[in-house]
């Protein structure tokens, strides 16, 4: 719509419109004043806790191996834009996931600010050790809700894998760390297609039963609609008090956002692209946030 | 292809002068060669008198004009005033009406000016409320820019639908910062039901070099089917249609759902 502006350069630049939008300047995102609180969202919690997973869940997934020092200082910037949880790595087996290969220097070499928690997944017990000695305070375990799904992942059925989660959790509550338990595959598997919520809720209870504290429900493929999702949550949380429940959405389909329509709130917004951009020049390809790609701009 | 995909309504082209608008210079060829399906509507944008007149010469039945909610943004991209836009666009509609050729208000910058920043609700309601009273049968409400939140969404359509009766409003997101099926979802639970989008998320932003453009038709489609909501879309010939053109445009899709199915 619209003709090609001839006077582009007289525009506000975009750090002066997010400053209005989202009245951020040098400090925190979402710091309402009186005046703008009409447009914060009735339903909607008033603090919404972001737990970035960059560092593991996303880096997992890049082709390019990103050098251990390079994954520390990303961590670090990371860890200075006010983000309360940092998912740093993963003590799975090299084999698998060779871009975690490095799980415990990073671990080591990360700067652990106060305040802020740095989760790592541990897959089994021997993770679970690992992760301890290289300093981990809080580990994570994740399950699915398809059978085909797990075995295709790590090799052996649901029940097997609670069994051994089971292990790994009760580890963890007699040394006082806390253990999150993630849910893949919530909205849909790729072996398998539509995952029933009954399924999702029986697995999340499994996990909440043996005492994680949170229970992460992954729209692992993105196949998700706002629709499946409130009929998902809908489900657990017959079961699973909203107060222990995540939601981590891909975006494969562009339906992420839709999936999860909350505001950010105690996020300095600058400091989240700087962080993001050093990691794409690190594995050296374009971001995928929309939010740096309009402020390339500039 | 897009005719082909079961969209009710695509906008053809535009009758702006080749000066401004490059791509559109072929705008009357366009119009006369495209296969008119029965049942699909093809507006076509007029700025201005002299664009109407050669849009019905090449055979246009629905025409668009549009507006802004911004001032600065007026001036800047149309050289006039608000007020004095509007009056251009009155003969354009008196023409139409006396053709019976509908014709369809588009209001920029809704949620937000590159120019002026923040833009109250109530002027969004007030140019949407002159666009309906002169005759446009439906106001498409642009975030032009794409810098709107689900809230603001929520506040200026509480506003406009103060004015204009939901049934005749679309909303037309921008995906600047990936707010816009966010922002669209807002705007279906608050009764609209008509949405503005490109296939492959085409578009790209003047204000934002390297930023993307409208709200992805594909991804649209998707979340739409996936709510159980009918659109009489083909998501497959859509996909197509999405390929050909980016082809021919030597350019990658913003599509999130072509992307995904381009690995299969």
């Amino acid at each position: 719509m619209g003709n090609v502006p001839s006077a582009v350069k007289h525009c506000l630049s975009y750090q002066q419109l997010l400053r209005e939008h989202l009245w951020i300047g040098d400090s925190v995102a979402g710091a309402l004043d009186p005046a703008q609180e009409s447009s914060q969202l009735s339903g909607l919690p008033e603090y919404v806790k972001i737990v970035e997973v960059g560092p593991r869940d996303g880096l997992q997934n890049e082709k390019v191996i990103v050098p251990t020092d390079k994954k520390i200082e990303f961590i670090n910037q990371l860890s200075q834009t006010g983000l309360s949880v940092i998912e740093v790595t993963s003590f799975v087996s090299s084999r698998w996931i060779p871009q975690m290969a490095d799980h415990t220097e990073v671990m080591k070499g990360i700067r652990q600010y106060p305040g802020i928690r740095y989760p790592v997944l541990t897959p089994n017990l021997q993770g679970f050790h690992r992760a301890v000695a290289a300093g981990a305070t809080e580990i994570s375990v994740f399950g699915a809700a398809s059978e085909s799904f797990s075995k295709k992942n790590i090799n052996c059925s649901i029940e097997e894998s609670m069994e051994r989660f089971e292990e790994v959790v009760k580890s963890a509550r007699h040394m006082n760390i806390p253990a999150r338990g993630y849910v893949s595959c919530a909205l849909g598997c790729p072996c398998e297609g539509s995952v029933t919520p009954q399924k999702v809720t029986e697995v999340s209870k499994r996990l909440y039963g043996m005492g994680c504290y949170e229970i992460s429900l992954g729209d692992t493929i993105g196949v998700g609609t706002p629709g499946s999702m409130k009929k998902l949550l809908e489900s657990v949380m017959k079961e699973i008090p909203p107060r222990a429940l995540a939601v981590h959405c891909h975006d494969t389909y562009g339906q992420a956002l839709a999936n999860i329509l909350t505001a950010l709130q105690g996020v300095n917004l600058y400091k989240v692209m700087e962080a993001g951009d050093f990691i794409c020049k690190a594995v050296n390809k374009t971001t995928n946030s929309k939010v740096a790609q309009a402020s390339f701009s500039a | 292809m897009l005719s082909e995909a079961g969209l009710p309504v695509v906008e053809a082209t535009s009758f702006v002068s080749p000066k401004w608008v490059p791509q559109m210079a072929d705008h009357a060829e366009v119009l006369k060669g495209i296969q008119k399906f029965p049942g699909i509507n093809y507006p076509v944008l007029t700025p201005n008198f002299k664009g109407y007149q050669a849009a019905v010469a090449a055979g246009a039945k629905e025409v668009a004009i549009f507006g802004a909610a911004s001032e600065l943004f007026t001036r800047k991209n149309i050289n006039c005033s608000i007020d004095e836009s509007l009056q251009r666009f009155d003969e354009i509609l008196k023409a139409a009406q006396a053709a019976s050729i509908p014709v369809r208000g588009y209001v920029s910058c809704v949620l937000g000016c590159p120019y002026e920043g923040k833009i109250s609700p109530a002027k969004v309601a007030e140019v949407a409320k002159k666009l309906y009273s002169m005759g446009c049968y439906e106001i498409s409400l642009g975030d032009t820019i794409g810098v709107g939140t689900p809230g603001i969404m929520r506040d200026m359509l509480s506003a406009v639908m103060h004015e204009v009766p939901v049934a005749a409003l679309a909303v037309h997101c921008h995906d600047t910062y990936g707010q816009a099926l966010a922002n669209t979802l807002m705007a279906l639970q608050m009764g609209v039901s008509v949405v503005d989008s490109s296939v492959a998320g085409l578009g790209g932003c003047p204000y934002a070099q390297g930023a993307s453009g409208n709200l992805a038709t594909e991804d649209l489609v998707y979340m739409l089917t996936g709510l159980g909501v009918h659109t009489g879309v083909n998501l497959q010939k859509l996909l197509e249609a999405g390929a050909f053109i980016c082809q021919a445009l030597n350019r990658k899709t913003s599509s999130k759902v072509a992307q995904a199915t381009c690995k299969l």
